[in-house]
Order: structure tokens, then C-alpha cells, then sequence
């Protein structure tokens, strides 16, 4: 009896870290997708037949696995858009299809199927993903069989593609307003609480130049990993290091955990309060009433007064499984078909090369939610207004500042002269 | 001093919750030798049932003190139905029961992805539980005290009922010598169920326990799984008091790392920890002389 009981511990011991092993692996899955990609090799000429009265097009979302909880939304959202458009008449006259693929929260897998979507279902382009990682893993493989994609969520930055097209915010249109709006209020000194992966640490670099020019002292840098939602003895770090604000860039779940410690440690937004680049609409209900009064950093919010803003709303509270409430990643994706319309549109094709080439003429606009936006076409990301929410009782956003007039993209901060060319290049080599 | 002590009581709490969710590990693995890795999702339902408790009773203050008994049942008759219908036909097969298991954790996901909101739902903390305790400066989360008298509550009365009841003694008996058990009479397919019913209760007041930490989703379950495991493995396997030293001491490790270090290292240096530890100590904190629970 006891020899089989140190067996079965062992077995126990083995279990458990083995599924521990599984998940370290997955989380390198990035660098796995990209040995996908080159493994195949898929001549570059396009399979896309629009003979017919419809074109295909692909749309790429985690429908399971940890992502689904946030990519189901823009996924659902895509679908809306395509309904819309088809009902419109279609892009050149013809109907979307589309390709449901499931990403699965795995990266290599997202580059299998983009593979798929363009060499077997010859899609005329691709819309979805949501992680840095997902985007990594489909970037070398749309480069290397000229496809295209089309990615709806903020992010970190320092890149772009001449086969992919950013529609969310780039650093310089979340971050940097985030900051204008901490130096508008007097802010002295502020600690850095972020989810432990690429878009967090490569944002509080640049954070800490730019609080360094506005005379911001940064007083803690706190990560604590994805699937973690324990932040009290972070959150103690916070209590002992009293900022003036905390700047949170902490995604998913463990967002959750964050406001709920924070809150428990009995700091409230009138004595310490917290400004978010995740926390929408959609992550707010389950927080309950701790996350009230703290500020978060969007382009979009659906409280937001403008022309379009209206019947969209209406149209996603009407389509079936929505969630009810709209955030600026599903605004994004749904620009990010609109705009693919656009651009179909001006070049007169779906082909590839034709449609960047329509892109640099940088004429593309397209009448979003957010406002009008327009195409930059050398760095393929769209312009943006800049705006502060305050989250009100009804888990809604009480819009605060908003930057004086949209903000023209620029991934790589060239127009910023805090941000050195060296800090530059390494951000950009760390981010592969 | 907040650096000392701040790191000791909430590695304290952390430690509760750990024990509350290792105790029914500990119990189904000492007595059936089931690896049950769906034990994550069993608490995940607790979570659940509390959030559906609030929405009944709106988040009075008697929300969680209901919530608790709740989610212990549901979750024990989820338990008791994943007995019923799987994990009886593969007893003393541990890498079966983890293979299935872990099947099974997936199926319960998927199965909350698509009845609650992706995002998840909220629990809302009662009046009563907010505020602090002023320990040498230190601003102590009342949530925290809770949590540690709830995993103190259920060891008590966990540690009562195998030692004073009826049931407590069949269990034990069938723990020491499950041949010799069943010839004097005892059902032995009785006690499994209930024993099975009673881990995943645990397991469900757990998630009660977690839900007023974090999030309350679908993803939820799976956050304190391999911790649950190591305490498990590393405070000896179907020893009560092994068990709640070793989630005492993982909590407050855990908890101090990461005050010093970062949350990222902290969870490497406790991993560490526990593997050096079961170099030095294969059998645990405890080894299984006595033969029974406690």
C-alpha cells in the first residue's frame, strides 16, 4: 500500500506538471506558427475566383479556448457587417460568403488556417485574431502567399505589413492620449500594473519615455501572467507605493482580479484611481460596482455622440447572440470589412496588389461609429480620435477628454521625439 | 513592516483558498486513487451558483452565506453524477481518471462558454465584507479574514465527520482496507459516491471562495488546478494536516515571492519549491502510516 501510493503520487506530480509543460509550450506557440508557415510552400499566384456573383472571405476568430471570451464578439460583429453589406448590394456587385475558421486560442493554429483559407478556400482576404501572438503567427504566412488580413484589435505597435491592415489603435492613439490626459490632470507619479506578455511590457517601455519627457515619475511596475487572477500582493505593492494613478494594462480575466484586490485593499478611484486600455464595455459588467469610477483609454465608446454611432448600436442590440453592448474592438472589426469594401471599390478588383495600390493613394475614408476615419496607406492603419472614459454606474463610459482631432497613426513613433531610434530598433527586434 | 507582514496575511488567504480546493483532491485521490483533473470546473460551478444565488436574493447581505450550502449541493451532484456515469467503471486507474477528466474539464468549459456571458459574470462582494482590518499598519482585506475562517470552518467540519459519524468511519475503514470493508457489510459503492460528492462540494464552497477574488468564468477552474495538485502531492497524499500545511506554505511562499519579486517569478520559485521539496521528500510532508484520512 504505501509503495502504490508513492507510484500514484508520482503520477500525480507528473500529471500536473505536464499540463503546466502544455501550457508554457502553448504560450511559445508563436514561434511554432511561424515554422508552419515556411514549412509549406504554396506558390504565390491567387486562387481567388469572383467569376461568379459572390466573393469568399474569411473570417478568423478563437471561437474556443481562453480567447473565445473575446473573440466570439468580433466574430459575431463580422458576420453583422457582412449581412449589412450584402443587403446593400454586396462589394462590386457581388455577395460575401464567408469561411467561419476557428483559431482555437492556439497560435500555430491560426496560421494553418490562414494557410487553408487562402490556398483551399481561395479567400479574397481575411478578417479576424486578437492576440499579438495571433497576428505574429498569420503575418508570415499572408506575406508569403500575398493575401490579406485584416486586424481589429489595439495593440503594441512597431509594425506593419504591406499584407495586413490595422483598423484598432496603434500606441500613439490609445497610449500616448492615455498620458496627454494623466499630465492634463496634474498627475505626479504613477505605478505600471500589466498582464505578463508582449503588449503590456512593450507598452510601459514606451510609457516610461513619454512619462519621463511629461515629468511623470513612474514610483512600480508590477506583471502578474495571463491566467492568474490573484493580485493582492501586487496590489499591496500599490497601497504601500500611494501614486497618484495607476496605469493598467492588464488584459483578459485577470482584470477582474485586479479591480476586485484593489478594491478590497480599500483604495478607491477618488483616492488612487486607475486608467485601463482593456477594460471596454464588454469587460465591465463583470466587475461589478468595484471597477465604477475608473477611467479607461478607447478611440470608440458607445456613449459616444456622432451621426453613425446611433444605428449602429441599434443595428448589434437587434442581431441575434449579441452581447448587447458595443467596445471598441468590435467597432474596429466592423470598420475592418467596411473599409475592405473601400478599398475593393476604389481599385475596381479584389486583387491583392491592386488594392494596396488604391490604398497609397490615401483617399480612403470610411463614415465609422468613431467618426470618419481615414486610410494611412503606407502603414496600413486608420486615423483616430483620441477619447477618456469614466466608468459610470451602469458599467457604461462617461466620456472626460477626448483629443482635439483624430490622430494620425504612426506604428513606429517616428513623429516623437522622446522615443529614440535605438529603444526603437530593440523593441522592434524583441517583438520578432 | 508592511513588506513583512503584508505578504503573511495575504499569503494566509491564498493559502485558505488553495486548501479549500486541494481538500477534496485530496480526499477523492487518498480513497478512490482518482486523478480527478475536472476539479477546477467543479469550483468554477460553485462560482456559478453563487452568481445565480445573488441574482435570486440580489446581493443582500445574506447572498453569500446562502450562496455557500448551494454550491456545495450543486456542485456535489455534478460530482456525483460524473461518479455516476464515468468515473466508477475506472477506480485505482489514475492515468485513466486524469485522461478522462481532463475530457471532461473541457466539456464543462465549453458548457459555461455557452449558458454565460464570455466575459463573465460578476459576484458581487456584501457590505459587510468590505473594509479592513488594522494589523500593525497593515490594511488586511476583510474578504481575506473570510476566506481563512471558511477553510478553517470546512476542515473542522470535515475533520468532525470522518471522525465522529457513521459515514466518517466507513470511509475510513474502506481508505485502511477496502476487501475487509465491504466483508463486515459496509457499501463500499455508497461510501465512493459520497466521498465523490463531498470533494466536489468542497470544491464548490471553493468557488465561492474564488469568485469574490476574481473573475467568475468559464477559464476560471483551470487557474487553481496545478496548484491544488502540487499541495496535494507535496503535503501527502490523504493526510488532512499534511494538506494544510503544504497550502499554508505554498499561500505565504507564494505571497512573499511575489511582494519581492514579480508575479511572473513568483509562480517559478514556488513550482521550484515544491519540486525540490518532493526530491527530498517523495512521500510528502506526511507518509500514510496510519492509513486513514486523518
Amino acid at each position: 500500500m504505501p509503495n502504490s501510493s508513492k507510484r500514484m503520487r508520482a503520477l500525480m506530480a507528473t500529471g500536473a506538471l505536464g499540463t503546466t509543460m502544455a501550457l508554457v509550450l502553448a504560450g511559445c506557440g508563436a514561434r511554432a506558427g511561424d515554422e508552419t508557415a515556411s514549412a509549406g510552400s504554396s506558390p504565390a499566384a491567387s486562387c481567388v475566383d469572383t467569376s461568379g456573383d459572390t466573393v469568399k472571405l474569411g473570417f478568423l476568430n478563437s471561437l474556443t479556448g481562453g480567447m473565445a471570451i473575446s473573440e466570439k464578439t468580433v466574430s459575431n460583429v463580422l458576420h453583422m457587417a457582412s449581412d449589412e453589406i450584402n443587403a446593400s448590394g454586396g462589394i462590386l456587385g457581388k455577395k460575401i460568403k464567408y469561411v467561419q475558421e476557428d483559431g482555437a486560442t492556439d497560435w500555430p493554429t491560426f496560421a494553418e488556417k490562414t494557410e487553408k483559407l487562402l490556398t483551399q478556400d481561395c479567400v479574397a482576404a481575411i478578417f479576424g485574431g486578437w492576440t499579438s501572438s495571433s497576428r505574429k503567427a498569420v503575418k508570415p504566412v499572408v506575406e508569403k502567399l500575398n493575401g490579406l488580413f485584416f486586424y481589429p484589435v489595439q495593440y503594441e505597435g512597431l509594425e506593419s505589413s504591406p499584407n495586413i491592415y490595422y483598423t484598432g489603435a496603434t500606441t500613439n492613439q490609445q497610449i500616448i492620449p492615455a498620458m496627454d490626459f494623466l499630465a492634463s490632470k496634474g498627475v505626479k507619479t504613477l505605478f505600471l500594473a500589466g498582464s505578463d506578455y508582449v503588449f503590456p511590457r512593450t507598452a510601459n517601455a514606451i510609457i516610461k519615455l513619454y512619462a519621463a519627457k511629461l515629468g511623470i515619475k513612474i514610483v512600480g511596475e508590477e506583471y502578474v501572467p495571463l491566467d492568474k487572477d490573484d493580485w493582492t500582493s501586487q496590489v499591496a505593492k500599490i497601497a504601500a507605493a500611494k501614486p497618484d494613478f495607476i496605469f493598467n494594462t492588464i488584459n483578459g480575466s485577470s482584470n477582474v482580479g485586479f479591480i476586485k484586490a484593489y478594491y478590497d485593499a480599500g483604495l478607491t478611484p477618488a483616492k488612487t484611481p486607475i486608467i485601463s486600455v482593456s477594460i471596454a464595455e464588454e469587460e465591465a459588467p463583470a466587475m461589478g460596482h468595484a471597477v465604477t469610477g475608473n477611467y479607461a483609454s478607447w478611440n470608440y465608446f458607445q456613449s459616444l455622440k456622432t451621426d453613425t454611432n446611433p444605428k449602429f448600436i441599434d443595428s448589434w442590440k437587434a442581431y441575434p447572440n449579441s452581447s448587447g453592448v458595443t467596445s471598441d474592438p468590435m467597432e474596429a472589426a466592423y470598420i475592418s470589412l467596411y473599409l475592405y469594401k473601400a478599398l475593393v471599390e476604389a481599385a475596381g478588383s479584389f486583387d491583392v496588389d491592386a488594392v494596396n495600390a488604391a490604398a497609397k493613394k490615401n483617399t480612403i475614408t470610411f463614415d465609422a461609429p468613431e467618426g470618419k476615419v481615414t486610410l494611412d496607406g503606407e502603414n496600413h492603419h486608420i486615423s483616430k480620435p483620441g477619447h477618456i472614459g469614466q466608468i459610470n454606474a451602469n458599467n457604461q463610459f462617461d466620456i472626460v477628454w477626448s483629443s482635439d482631432k483624430f490622430i494620425e497613426p504612426d506604428p513606429y513613433l517616428k513623429a516623437y521625439d522622446w522615443f529614440p531610434a535605438d529603444v526603437r530598433e530593440q523593441l522592434v527586434a524583441a517583438a520578432g | 513592516m508592511d513588506a513583512l507582514i503584508a505578504p503573511l496575511l495575504n499569503g494566509s488567504a491564498q493559502g485558505a483558498l488553495l486548501l479549500l480546493a486541494a481538500l477534496g483532491l485530496s480526499l477523492t485521490f487518498g480513497q478512490m486513487g482518482v486523478i480527478n483533473m475536472a476539479h477546477g470546473e467543479f469550483l468554477m460551478i460553485g462560482a456559478f451558483a453563487a452568481y445565480l444565488v445573488q441574482q435570486v436574493i440580489a446581493a443582500s447581505d445574506l447572498s453569500i452565506p446562502v450562496a455557500l450550502p448551494v454550491a456545495f449541493v450543486v456542485a456535489g451532484l455534478f460530482g456525483l453524477l460524473l461518479e455516476v456515469t464515468i468515473i466508477q467503471w475506472m477506480y485505482r486507474r489514475p492515468l485513466d481518471t486524469l485522461l478522462v477528466t481532463v475530457g471532461v474539464s473541457l466539456v464543462l468549459q465549453q458548457a459555461a462558454l455557452q449558458i454565460f456571458p464570455s466575459q463573465g459574470v460578476p459576484v458581487e462582494k456584501p457590505d459587510w465584507l468590505d473594509g479592513q482590518l488594522n494589523i500593525l499598519g497593515y490594511e488586511w482585506p476583510l474578504r481575506q479574514v473570510f476566506t481563512i475562517l471558511l477553510a478553517t470552518a470546512c476542515v473542522a467540519a470535515l475533520a468532525a465527520w470522518l471522525k465522529y459519524t457513521a459515514f466518517g468511519r466507513r470511509i475510513r475503514a474502506t481508505v485502511h482496507n477496502r476487501d475487509l470493508a465491504e466483508t463486515s457489510g459496509i457499501s463500499t459503492r455508497t461510501i465512493d459516491r459520497l466521498t465523490f460528492f463531498t470533494g466536489s462540494g468542497l470544491a464548490g464552497v471553493a468557488g465561492v471562495a474564488a469568485s469574490l477574488i476574481g473573475g467568475t468564468n468559464s477559464q476560471m477552474g483551470a487557474q487553481y488546478i496545478i496548484p491544488a495538485f502540487l499541495v496535494v502531492a507535496a503535503g501527502g497524499i490523504g493526510q488532512l494536516k499534511g494538506t494544510i500545511i503544504a497550502a499554508w506554505v505554498v499561500g505565504v511562499a507564494l505571497s512573499y515571492f511575489a511582494y519581492w519579486t514579480t508575479g511572473s517569478f513568483a509562480q517559478v520559485l514556488a513550482f521550484i519549491l515544491v519540486i525540490v521539496f518532493l526530491q527530498l521528500r517523495p512521500q510528502g510532508l506526511f507518509t500514510v502510516r496510519t492509513r486513514s484520512l486523518v
